[in-house]
């Protein structure tokens, strides 16, 4: 069987979310490097692959997806069971929907207050001198607190989100807290001990760690 | 004991769990929760959704939030599972990938014009902000481009499918149709077919007609 392929950048957050489910079920891929300042993903290539313009996207075969949730969806629902792994639990219609919601908080509650954040303190500064919008930072960074309040009762209750199973949920914050954890806002994490914890019992997982050497700006 | 759904039906993400409900022909109970009065940040409503925000959606012992997840558990549970094709890898796959874009690029491009041209004036007395409706116009033009190429070549986002891909679009797609700015999709035949197409299915038609009676009772 022929590697999967990822199109995009191994240090892009959303091409990370990928790359750590394809560690976690041990299956073969291989990046493909897309060239920004060549204006790569505008060309008829890759929009015939992603039609936003935008990384990662993915091939198997003739699967040809994007969206990095979708396409870890079909990553661990294609490679879980010969990695014993389950990290979607769609045999279990209330593990499932567990997951689907805190998957869901990732993308619309705890992202849009993150990756700002990120975007803000590291990214822009790093590839493109831009100066830090400090005000958007610290509405940011009062959104996450709400955020974290909730995740740390969350966390309380359960070893890990969608219940006492590690699951997609995790992992996909995965790249994101990486990144935010390079900015001086690592230390909110302080005041939210369930939350810290989680945090290091994912970061330490060797797909995280494998993952995180080619992750920095 | 019938399944509860917790938000007013004007709500987008109210209405995208009453489709699936619909869809599916499983008893519900839609429980109102006056937003105006805050009832959303009341205690009993955020110990269902944590983040105090609609819909809130109980089965049994079973409390969910977050519209999309509520949506599939619903269409796995009452026998809608061919709107998500589960079954089969690259199907399901491609119902995903249209449910990201439907969450990442049209509802957020969307959701701030309905914000300044419907709640802003109806329910805030405020003035909407054309210039964040012009921006978002824009991007939903973008959005729709890619649209309008996909739809040219599959009668459905997923493919010669429907999917809850397509459905899930329903409730801004309504908001866009019955705004100022429904001429938008106009440059876009074959969106503006696939929406008229969306828009007929009984499902969606019971939940429009929830809709309107919610906003005409304001």
């Amino acid at each position: 069987m022929a590697p999967v392929k990822v199109f995009g950048l191994k240090m892009s957050t959303n091409v990370a979310r990928v790359l750590v489910c394809l560690e976690e079920v041990g299956a073969e891929y291989e990046v493909v490097d897309i060239d920004f300042q060549a204006k790569e993903h505008k060309s008829p290539q890759h929009l015939a692959r992603n039609p936003f313009g935008q990384i990662p996207a993915f091939q198997d075969g003739d699967v040809v997806l994007f969206e990095s949730r979708a396409i870890s969806r079909y990553v661990l629902r294609k490679y879980s069971k010969s990695a014993g792994v389950d990290l979607l639990r769609e045999g279990n219609l209330e593990e499932a929907a567990a997951v689907d919601v805190w998957t869901e908080v990732e993308a619309q509650q705890y992202n849009p207050a993150v990756a700002p954040i990120v975007y803000e303190c590291l990214i822009h500064p790093a590839m493109f001198g831009a100066p830090t919008n400090q005000k958007l930072v610290d509405e940011c960074v009062e959104k996450l607190r709400k955020v974290l309040d909730v995740y740390e009762a969350r966390l309380s209750e359960h070893s890990y989100l969608a219940g006492d199973f590690l699951s997609f949920a995790d992992l996909s914050h995965f790249p994101y807290t990486h990144y935010l954890m390079a900015t001086p806002y690592a230390s909110l994490f302080d005041s939210y001990p369930r939350v810290k914890a989680w945090w290091q019992g994912l970061a330490s997982r060797p797909s995280a760690k494998k993952l995180s050497a080619d992750m920095s700006f | 004991m019938a399944m509860k759904v917790y938000g007013p039906a004007a709500s987008t993400n109210v209405a995208r769990v009453l489709v699936c409900l619909e869809e599916v022909g499983l008893d519900y109970e839609l429980v109102p929760v006056d937003m105006t009065k805050g009832e959303h940040k009341s205690p009993a409503h955020v110990s269902r959704n944590p983040f105090g925000q609609v819909p809130a959606f109980q089965d049994g012992d079973l409390i969910l939030s977050e519209s999309r997840a509520i949506s599939k558990y619903i269409l796995r549970k009452g026998g809608g599972s061919h709107l998500l094709r589960e079954g089969n890898l690259s199907e399901a796959a491609m119902v995903d990938v249209w449910l990201e874009v439907e969450s990442g690029q049209f509802d957020s491009a969307m959701s701030p014009i309905v914000f300044q041209c419907f709640v802003v004036p109806m329910f805030m007395g405020g003035t909407t902000d054309m210039k964040v409706v012009e921006e978002n116009l824009e991007k939903l033009k973008k959005s729709l481009e890619v649209y309008e190429a996909r739809l040219s070549r599959f009668k459905y986002l997923a493919g010669d499918f429907v999917s809850l891909a397509d459905i899930s679009h329903f409730p801004m797609a309504h908001y866009l149709l019955v705004g100022p700015h429904a001429s938008v999709i106009d440059a876009y035949p074959h969106v503006k077919a696939w929406i008229a197409d969306i828009m007929s299915r009984p499902s969606v038609k019971k939940v429009t007609e929830l809709m309107e009676a919610a906003i005409r009772m304001n």
